[in-house]
């Protein structure tokens, strides 16, 4: 179970009134490497994996669910001032025609978020090396945001999932040396 | 201490339709090199680590846009 706690893990703040930017975001939101793609990956392999790095999983998931609250509240702060004319001069008139000023979970091109984004393979090394490869794309959507975007306010808080992105690969990598682990066991070769 | 950013020099082809736009970056951040982390490492600040986004200098690799200031000429 979940205790929530009514905060951001960051503050997000967003420096100009650019729609643009939000049809990028949304590729954090519900993009094949987003958040919510990546939340729903590890909370998903927690059970099949080597009992030392279940916790990981775990916290590393319900962080990510974190970031994903983050995302959309920068959204949302990018799109509820904007009129139906800004809204489609931003790309996003398509998007109002469907959801209104909702959010959705799509890619930054309009399509729905789906689970054959997660991958679930039951192989612990195959598991977490994909993890690994999730950590690492997200940080190079991160990067590609940050060179499109001109807003400091808004990349302070890229910057800072970005570096939590590289903080995430770097666990998912020792966790492959715990459970590849030969020590204590008295093994000779 | 690694560098956290390479760049490296795509072939340019004189029959390339546009102006080449110089060397190619990409990231190598701080997790690449690290290896397991060992106990007692050095710290940041409690408010630094917020606003870093690590508690760990060894792992903290901040980002700029390598294309900034970057302009073709015109």
């Amino acid at each position: 179970m979940w205790y929530y706690e009514k905060k951001l893990q960051y503050p997000v703040r967003v420096g100009t009134c650019n729609p643009k930017l939000a049809k990028f975001l949304i590729e954090q939101y519900g993009g094949s490497d987003g958040e919510l793609a990546a939340a729903l990956r590890y909370l998903n392999q927690r059970y099949t994996i080597p009992d030392q790095v279940i916790g990981l999983l775990n916290d590393i998931g319900t962080e990510e669910f974190a970031h994903l609250e983050m995302i959309a509240t920068m959204v949302y702060k990018l799109t509820k001032d904007a009129t139906p004319e800004e809204l489609k001069e931003a790309g996003l008139g398509a998007h109002y025609v469907n959801h209104g000023k909702s959010l959705f979970y799509e890619n930054a091109a309009g399509a729905n978020f789906t689970a054959s984004y997660i991958a679930s393979k039951g192989d612990p090394i195959t598991d977490l090396y994909e993890d690994i490869a999730a950590e690492e794309k997200a940080r190079a959507t991160y990067q590609w945001i940050i060179n499109l975007s001109d807003d400091p306010m808004l990349n302070d808080g890229l910057n800072f999932l970005r570096q939590r992105e590289i903080v995430h690969s770097q666990r998912f990598r020792e966790a492959v040396e715990i459970i590849k682990e030969e020590q204590g066991k008295k093994k000779i070769f | 201490m690694p560098t956290y950013r390479k760049w490296f020099q795509p072939y340019v082809s004189p029959f390339d339709p546009c102006p080449p736009l110089g060397p190619v970056p990409y990231e190598t951040p701080a997790q690449l090199y690290l290896g397991f982390q060992r106990p007692g490492m050095p710290q940041f600040s409690p408010f630094q680590s917020l606003s870093h986004g690590t508690l760990w200098p060894a792992l903290y690799t901040p980002y700029t846009d390598p294309y900034r200031g970057k302009r073709r000429p015109a």
